[in-house]
């Protein structure tokens, strides 16, 4: 820093005599005009990057994340119930005996040891698989990732249920795919709508690429396919010609009975399964994986090459470890009875809070209930208000690629107490209550707001 | 002694975060002004507002707290009167005069009596519609301020909650949109002309009016999307103005520093009209210093260097101390 530095227009507190214009030009007239976007970057951007903006609805969550707020906006598994004991002394065995393969590079593929194991995890839900079918991918997102990289180029349909998984959306909007919506009755993906939609886009000299399904407790709707409704699906997927891309993150975290076989255990073909340690183990890891048919596996393990050289090693021997070491099946049932716990109490505080005219889904297992407002609320321009009342939640239109969902939002009590989580639905009641109030006092003229700035609004990383 | 030759405060705590809408925006801010301190020599420690506050200021008697936070608790004087209760000295504004300079209705009535522009506004608490009925309450509005008008929330920032209004049809969305932020809302004429912004700093010499900086949005429209998405608005400093009008805009910063009995630090965010007259919109009394706010381009226009000005702020408030003069006691 120099000493020249050029004076400013002087105030009158600090200077006796005014300052004339002539003054004041030849100060700013000294003055080089700087002419800025303050992102010397705008022009180097590629053209997927010009939809990546600030969004005050983003903003928002990050009040969200204070103790203060009920969030009831995050997705993130609730792992208080590990036992810490137990993966402290697997990793402490992991780097004493295996440390230094655990930390070097590794497959691009994955762990043949892994891969083993999470077989046995897919023989659950009636997969039969190879392990040289799987590839380890960063969490099932990166997975989603690469599949998307594989199948989509700009401009390309990717059919998703509506509403679907806000990060999904967001992976087909980096690709630049466009995502067509298809209804959901309370069984999941309507078949029916399934074949509108393939009749419509061939109508209109258009291919789907794939279906991006969620068959259990859906994200963010909370239902789940029965096995009809997947063989119905899938009947569709082959008179149309259609490629399935199966999301099972929540698969195993059903309260009542055993899992529906999966959709890739009807067809191993025509489906492409998307496996997650997230909820069953743990996020940090970032372990999940894609099982794929054989060509579609060869392409994967170069794309994964490429985006990673490999997944990471040392989170891939540690849930390997965990597998073998711990009574992993009777912990997702630990797991189980705490979600189940939660979305008692979150079911319990919506019948007691919610005002006349809400209903919502009753989920069988997961994370999610999906909630209808009364007509006229619109759960986007409310959520300033919830945050005021230090509760949060997501609005609905972060999981429609088109705009709609303002009528909904996702509640999510995975993270949460049950007290805190009724203690969340009633200030969310509250909330809608003083929302109907100022909606009933300007009555039905409110138009609902422009849907173009309402796109892929999530709660962030740390919170799906 | 010079003001530079001062020892200086040997620990900043620089304030972001809190609960305010405005969270993240703050975090942004706090995070430059911590960085630009550190460029000075200044130790700084970062702070959220929460329960660990007050012991942390205690545990640091010398420390200087500089608030970057915006929106309500930073922005409404709650925190800084609890500074001042404390005797922590502090940069910026005191509690009372936050206070007035962050109610937009308020603001704009004090403002208007100095003699400065100002838009033509109403502010309205949402059970005023309720009580007298909306229709007509927005027919009335429809006829005073005529359209298009700007509706926003009383106290909030970043244009959380504000809209332009061009057709009656939109004016209950509009009106439903900023109650969400807040129970009053302002309604006031759409002034166009040229959108800048002027940054008063006072670094121990008395107030002085920085180069205006000159907003042209991609949009159109300086939203929130506009104003946190680097490159999507074009920002000239200094604007180009008539050197009269710039004087002018210069003036009337100072003048709304001067009115509202601000302290240090201000932004005045103005129009001007065609006919060269700057129209008073509102005052930020912490104001934004993320990587695409206006007060940083002001700084390094006017030749300074951000973190030298936040540490002749940190100076002066050190200099000043914490305490309030006791009243006698009768």
């Amino acid at each position: 820093m120099t000493d020249q530095e050029p004076e400013p227009t002087r105030g009158r507190g600090a200077s006796p005599e005014p300052v004339t214009a002539a003054d004041a030009a030849a100060g700013l007239a000294r003055l080089q005009r700087r002419d800025t976007r303050l992102d010397s970057y705008v022009d180097r951007y590629a053209a997927r990057t010009h939809g990546m903006t600030a969004s005050a609805i983003r903003a928002l969550f990050a009040v969200a994340n204070r103790p203060e707020v009920v969030s009831l906006a995050g997705g993130m598994p609730n792992i208080s119930d590990l036992p810490l004991d137990v993966v402290g002394s697997v990793l402490n065995e992991l780097v004493v005996s295996d440390g230094r393969r655990a930390m070097q590079y590794g497959s691009g593929q994955g762990e043949p040891v892994l891969r083993e194991a999470i077989c046995e995890v897919m023989k659950l839900e009636g997969i039969t698989a190879h392990p040289d079918d799987v590839t380890v991918t960063v969490g099932s997102q990166q997975g989603l990732d690469l599949v998307t990289r594989l199948f989509c180029d700009p401009g390309d349909v990717v059919l998703c249920e509506a509403p679907s998984y806000v990060g999904a959306l967001g992976v087909f909007r980096a690709y630049q795919a466009e995502v067509v919506h298809v209804a959901m009755d309370e069984h999941g993906l309507l078949p029916g709508a399934l074949a509108e939609a393939l009749a419509a886009l061939k109508t209109a000299g258009k291919k789907a690429k794939f279906l991006y399904t969620i068959p259990n407790f859906q994200n963010p709707a909370g239902i789940s396919q029965p096995l009809e409704r997947r063989t119905e699906i899938l009947r569709v997927a082959e008179e149309g010609d259609l490629l399935v891309v199966e999301d099972n993150p929540y698969g195993l975290l059903g309260f009542d009975g055993d899992p529906v076989p999966a959709m890739r255990s009807l067809d191993a073909e025509r489906v492409v399964y998307l496996g997650s340690f997230s909820k069953t183990f743990a996020p940090g890891f970032r372990v999940g994986w894609v099982l794929a048919p054989h060509a579609v596996r060869e392409k994967l393990v170069l794309a994964q090459e490429s985006a990673t050289l490999c997944p990471p090693t040392f989170s891939q021997f540690a849930v390997a470890s965990y597998l073998h070491n711990h009574d992993w099946r009777g912990q997702i049932k630990l797991f189980r009875e705490m979600y189940r716990e939660r979305r008692d109490a979150m079911l319990a505080g919506l019948a007691d809070h919610m005002p006349a005219g809400t209903s919502w889904t009753v989920p069988g297992g997961g994370f999610f209930v999906w909630v209808t407002l009364p007509p006229g609320l619109d759960s986007h321009a409310m959520l300033p208000r919830a945050v005021t009342a230090r509760v949060a939640y997501v609005p609905g239109t972060g999981f429609y690629a088109d705009g709609l969902g303002s009528r909904h939002m996702r509640l999510s009590y995975c993270f949460p107490t049950p007290e805190r989580i009724i203690e969340g639905t009633r200030r969310l009641g509250e909330v809608m209550q003083y929302e109907t109030d100022v909606l009933a006092t300007f009555g039905t003229m409110v138009e609902s707001g422009s849907p173009t700035d309402r796109l892929y609004e999530s709660p962030g990383t740390n919170q799906r | 002694m010079t003001l530079s030759s001062q020892p200086i405060a040997e620990t900043a705590v620089v304030l972001s975060g809190g609960l305010s809408h405005e969270r993240d925006v703050s975090l942004r801010s706090g995070r430059r002004v911590a960085m630009a301190l550190r460029s000075r020599g200044v130790e700084v420690i970062e702070s959220d507002v929460d329960s660990n506050l007050i012991g942390l200021l205690d545990s640091l008697p010398q420390a200087v707290v500089f608030p970057v936070l915006h929106g309500e608790a930073g922005e409404d004087g709650a925190l800084r009167e609890v500074l001042s209760l404390l005797g922590v000295p502090f940069v910026g504004s005191v509690g009372a005069a936050c206070r007035v300079a962050f109610d937009k209705s308020i603001a704009t009535t004090v403002v208007a009596e100095s003699g400065v522009a100002t838009p033509t506004q109403i502010a309205l608490p949402h059970e005023i519609f309720r009580e007298l009925g909306a229709q007509a309450l927005m027919a009335a509005l429809a006829d005073q301020i005529g359209f298009p008008m700007m509706v926003k929330p009383s106290r909030s920032g970043s244009a959380l909650g504000a809209s332009k209004v061009t057709r009656p049809e939109e004016l209950p969305s509009a009106m439903v949109g900023a109650y969400a932020y807040g129970s009053v809302a302002v309604i006031e004429q759409f002034v166009s002309g040229v959108e800048v912004t002027v940054t008063v700093a006072d670094r121990g010499d008395g107030p002085k009016a920085l180069p205006a900086v000159e907003i042209r949005p991609d949009s159109g429209v300086y939203d929130y999307a506009a104003r946190y998405t680097a490159g999507a608005t074009r920002f000239l400093c200094p604007a180009e103005l008539d050197p009269a009008v710039a004087e002018a805009c210069a003036s009337v910063a100072l003048r709304v520093h001067d009115v509202l009995g601000l302290r240090d630090l201000s932004r005045t965010d103005l129009i001007v009209t065609p006919d060269g007259v700057p129209t008073f919109l509102e005052v930020n009394v912490a104001p934004g210093m993320t990587e695409t706010s206006a007060v940083p381009l002001a700084v390094e226009s006017a030749g300074w260097s951000l973190g030298k000005m936040c540490a002749d702020l940190i100076r002066v408030a050190a200099r000043r101390g914490g305490r309030v003069p006791a009243e006698p006691v009768a």
